[in-house]
């Protein structure tokens, strides 16, 4: 089972606190917007995005089974 | 351990149990919040909530099904009235008791109030409080007073602003936020209220509050008197200790832990309600931010389930507020400062990023609309950077 990463960007404040935990999958660039490198990361990565998930102060990050 | 408590049914008693079903414990967990609804988010309560801009559906930190999906067992509406630390057997408000292996503390904190309150006197900690705010200020009023210009106050004044109604916002202090930013980073949230019409008075007290039923002024310090109709309230919080009373743990301001979060044997705690030693600033300290009691939270629960392997809990603490069109964030301890510099941006934009010193090291970055560096100065904070090689850092 494979999943997805979405963030609602008019949520996001590009704290990169997602970015601290899951930097495999999110990226806050210099340009102070945040880019989800992998929208359907690996298997192995879910924890990281699940805690990113609950860490994203703006509940910005939802995950979507696919 | 076969079962545990969680006491407080918010974001930190939610993320406890999130955590300790994710490191695999399968046995019973009890939820038990003093409100009525399921753990919600409070943030938004003085920004979206209050601005009319959410429906409150908007708030819920998780649902039904994924309470029950988490396999716990929530009594909403059910206070926790004592907790014998031996047996660990916590008493309800209902007259169950409930006897369990392992309890998280999570009951927050409360706002402190001036004394019985008139109608139109609010103050602000609950989505039924928000909702009864959004409700007068839906009514038009000539004015809002805020008494005290703290985060939340300051929160009330820009969104009130932002509905166009008028705003007198009081403070005893005389430089708003001084204590957490110092007087000349305080002066610079100030201005931007008074550039958006708030009239802003400093060291003045609220010496009464005048009305019947329904409050129709406040009467300050120096004399003067605000005609108001609607007055809300944002001198602080209190750790929510009472139920602990007869426990025998250190309750002073805040449920004492150690530096890895255990109150004492089999008890932890995390979120507002918390006090612990904090290695990386060598202070006891109780934080009142959303990413303090979730980091806190999953702390806590790994404490309970792995033991002090965990290790301790000595993070950054951060915190952001939003206000008009400005996201203000804060990391780190500021308290006794010696010095606070800009290094990127200025000032006049309101966009830019300040480093707090103290003695030879780094301990605070405050921004303005730069989110991104703050984050990259906490990482310096967190490794204990010296000034010097803050200062000479390019982000
Ligand atoms: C309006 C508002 C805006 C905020 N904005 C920001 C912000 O922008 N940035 C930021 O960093 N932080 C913000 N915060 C702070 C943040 O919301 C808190 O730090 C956070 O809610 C703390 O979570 P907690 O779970 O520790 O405690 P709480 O959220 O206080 O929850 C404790 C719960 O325990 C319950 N309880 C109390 N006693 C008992 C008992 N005996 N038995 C059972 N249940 C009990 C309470 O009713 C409550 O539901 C804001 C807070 C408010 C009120
Ligand atoms: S943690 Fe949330 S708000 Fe912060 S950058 Fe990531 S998605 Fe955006």
């Amino acid at each position: 089972m494979s999943f997805k990463v979405v963030v609602d960007y008019d949520l996001c404040e590009s704290n990169a606190i997602c970015m601290q935990i899951a930097p495999e999958v999110f990226e806050v660039r210099d340009d102070d917007f945040l880019y989800v490198l992998a929208d359907e990361p690996e298997e192995t990565q879910r924890e990281k995005v699940e805690e990113a998930v609950q860490r994203c102060p703006k509940q910005a990050i939802a995950i979507a089974e696919a | 351990m076969d079962s545990v408590a969680v006491i407080g049914a918010s974001l930190a008693g939610l993320r406890a149990i999130e955590t300790l079903r994710r490191d695999g414990f399968e046995g019973r967990i009890h939820l038990v919040g003093a409100e009525r609804h399921r753990p919600y988010d409070r943030p938004p309560l003085s920004k979206q909530i209050l601005a009319g801009d959410w429906e409150t559906e908007r708030i819920w930190l998780t649902s039904d099904e994924a309470l029950s999906d988490l396999g716990c067992e929530p009594l909403f509406g059910v206070s926790a009235v004592a907790l014998d630390p031996e047996t660990l057997q916590v008493d309800l408000s209902t007259g169950d008791a409930l006897d369990v292996d392992g309890v998280v503390i999570a009951t927050g904190a409360r706002t402190r109030t001036l004394g019985d309150p008139l109608g139109g006197v609010f103050t602000l900690r609950t989505v039924d409080d928000a909702q009864s705010i959004a409700a007068a200020f839906d009514q038009g009023p000539d004015r809002v007073v805020v008494i005290g210009a703290g985060f939340i106050g300051a929160e009330v004044a820009s969104t009130a602003r932002e509905r166009g109604i008028a705003v007198t916002m009081i403070e005893a202090a005389q430089t708003p936020f001084e204590r957490s930013l110092g007087t000349e980073m305080g002066a610079v949230i100030v201005d931007m209220h008074r550039d958006q019409g708030v009239d802003v008075r400093v060291g003045v007290t609220c010496e009464e509050l005048i009305g019947e039923q329904n409050v129709t002024g406040v009467r300050l310090s120096d004399g003067s008197v605000i005609d108001a109709t609607v007055v809300v309230v944002g001198i602080g919080v209190t750790p929510n200790i009472e139920w602990l009373v007869t426990s025998g743990l250190d309750i002073t301001n805040g449920v004492l832990c150690d530096a890895t979060m255990l109150a004492a044997p089999r008890i932890v705690a995390a979120g507002d309600v918390a006090r612990w030693p904090n290695r990386l600033f060598d202070e006891v300290m109780r934080v009142e931010h959303w990413d303090n009691a979730t980091g806190q939270a999953v702390h806590a629960a790994k404490r309970l389930l792995h033991g002090s392997s965990v290790g301790e809990y000595a993070p950054v603490p951060w915190f952001w507020t939003d206000q008009y069109d400005r996201k203000i964030q804060l990391a780190g301890r500021t308290t006794g400062f010696d010095e606070v510099i800009v290094v990127e941006g200025a000032v006049e934009d309101r966009r830019f990023a300040a480093l707090y010193r103290k003695a030879d090291r780094l301990v605070g970055v405050l921004g303005f609309n730069r989110p991104r560096h703050v984050m990259r100065y906490r990482g310096l904070i967190e490794s204990r950077t010296s000034w010097s090689d803050a200062m000479a850092a390019q982000f």
